[in-house]
């Protein structure tokens, strides 16, 4: 096999013209889904079962099925159903852009409910009564003592769903998307030299990765003054 | 002993309180009235029901039937209500329950902050006069994980104490602790004790009810078995359960 070492490093600068919209979809869909996830969590929390019952079934359909399967049916499938075509909806769905974003939303925000949820299990129901005892009323202990706590144990488990979510984003170049993964495609299906191109495709994501790690062990520490080292 | 007013008057007041876990009768018709000022040592065998007897007090466990009424405020559904009468009643838990992502003055601040809306300065200057109270200024600006037990402990009498409760509820305040640090703490409440607060306290230093309470109650079972000055009690206990909860504890 012929490798070329040299088209590894040519070919970057024209993969990172898909780098803006790989970043779009992510950021967008990243805080969508966070406060997507917020609101599910506090649904599932509120001991209410007309509020956790349908939050449940919504995690377990889009934790249950694969991402891709989720692109597809909002790309292909909802455009045929006629109510959607007339409704604002189609603002969104009328563009790939607006089905990938939305694919990305619904599926990360059943993700890190959960990742929010168990945040918030995890803080010790002392503090809260803590709080009660003296007078604090429900929204305010979650304010300012669960949430704090919560969010301090969630970073872990949250920093590896921003990177999770950061690669789903490849998968809109299969609905005619030109993020890097579109453009990786295109240039392999004209230079016929797969391992190189993607090869280079790896690096940019690992370099991203690596920096989303760095951001969020820095937030970590922060949010972990209180912890004796 | 300060104890200034001459008419005594009733703070707590409980009458015919039940309170279920399920199927499981954890209060059975208790019956018992706290006076201003009074000290009440609360002890009894593990699941006797002292921990849910005060938690209901401050409403932390909602009791089943009977009333209660704390500082002129009967204990309902009515969040008003609740919240009214927690302000009023400090409570100390056996595993302190500072909240750790806050330093010790901070600990103090949140709730005078919260509730009463105390300009920052004002409630700094009042935590640092309670922490000074607890003897323990200098560590103000640390966060509770820095502090040995007995200093945690500490801190959170005097945070209870930055709402200026009436009332101090304790349940078990030295028992999650090493013995080395359970007088600093006992010394604490009795200071407290002579300054006239309020007090029902759930603890077996037995040196303490001596000398600090007004009145001993024992439960075994979800009842209240017995009541009496301390004198009597430790001298003199009426009731055959009582007579071998003491000689247990005592023998240690
Ligand atoms: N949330 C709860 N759910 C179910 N049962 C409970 C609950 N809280 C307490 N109980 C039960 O009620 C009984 C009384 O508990 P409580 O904590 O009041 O006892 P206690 O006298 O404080 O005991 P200890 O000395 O061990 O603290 C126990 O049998 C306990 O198992
Ligand atoms: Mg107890």
């Amino acid at each position: 096999m012929n490798f070329d070492f040299s088209l590894i490093i040519s070919s970057i600068p024209q993969l990172l013209e898909g780098l803006g919209l790989t970043l779009q979809l992510w950021f967008i869909s990243g805080i969508l889904g966070l406060l997507l996830a917020i609101a599910l969590m506090l649904m599932r929390i509120s001991g209410k079962w007309f509020l956790y019952a349908p939050a449940m079934i919504y995690i377990y359909i889009f934790r249950g099925t694969p991402i891709l399967v989720q692109l597809f049916i909002i790309y292909h499938g909802l455009p045929q159903v006629e109510f959607i075509r007339e409704s604002f909806l189609w603002v969104v769905l009328r563009e790939p852009f607006g089905c990938g974003i939305l694919a990305l939303t619904l599926n990360t925000g059943a993700y890190v409910s959960e990742i929010l949820r168990g945040g918030v299990n995890g803080v010790p129901k002392g503090l809260g009564e803590a709080g009660a005892a003296l007078g604090l009323s429900k929204v305010q202990r979650f304010i300012y003592i669960t949430t704090p706590l919560a969010v301090r144990l969630a970073i872990p488990a949250y920093s590896n769903d921003v990177i999770s979510l950061m690669k789903s984003t490849a998968l809109v170049s299969t609905i005619t998307l030109l993020d890097m993964m579109g453009i990786a495609r295109i240039i392999v299906s004209e230079t016929y030299a797969p391992y190189e191109i993607f090869i280079s495709l790896m690096i940019i994501y690992l370099v991203i990765t690596w920096g989303t790690q760095k951001a969020f062990a820095l937030f970590e520490r922060r949010m972990s003054r209180h912890i004796i080292q | 002993m300060n104890l200034a007013n001459t008419e005594p008057r009733t703070v707590i007041s409980l009458q015919n309180v039940d309170k279920y876990f399920g199927e499981f009768h954890a209060l059975k018709k208790i019956n018992l009235t706290v006076a201003k000022g009074e000290r009440i040592v609360i002890c009894g065998p593990s699941g006797s029901g002292k921990s849910t007897l005060i938690r209901c007090i401050n409403r932390l466990e909602q009791h089943n039937s009977g009333n209660i009424i704390v500082d002129g405020h009967e204990l309902t559904d009515q969040v008003k209500d609740i919240d009214a009468v927690r302000r009023e009643v400090g409570m100390v838990f056996q595993n302190f329950n500072l909240f750790p992502h806050l330093t010790i003055v901070e600990n103090l601040m949140l709730a005078p902050r919260l509730v009463r809306k105390t300009a920052r300065d004002e409630a700094r200057k009042h935590a640092m006069k309670l922490l000074e109270r607890v003897r323990i200024p200098e560590q103000a600006d640390k966060y509770p994980s820095q502090l040995s037990g007995g200093q945690q402990q500490r801190v959170a009498i005097a945070r209870a104490l930055c709402m200026n409760p009436a009332i101090m509820l304790f349940d078990e305040p030295t028992s999650a602790l090493d013995p080395e640090m359970i007088n600093e703490v006992l010394e604490v409440m009795t200071d407290l004790a002579k300054e006239g607060m309020t007090m029902i306290c759930v603890t077996h230093e037995m040196g303490f009810a001596r000398s600090v309470a007004d009145t001993v109650v024992f439960m075994d079972a979800g009842e209240i078995v017995e009541r009496n000055t301390p004198e009597e009690f430790f001298n003199n206990p009426q009731q055959q359960r009582t007579q071998t909860f003491l000689k247990q504890i005592l023998s240690h």
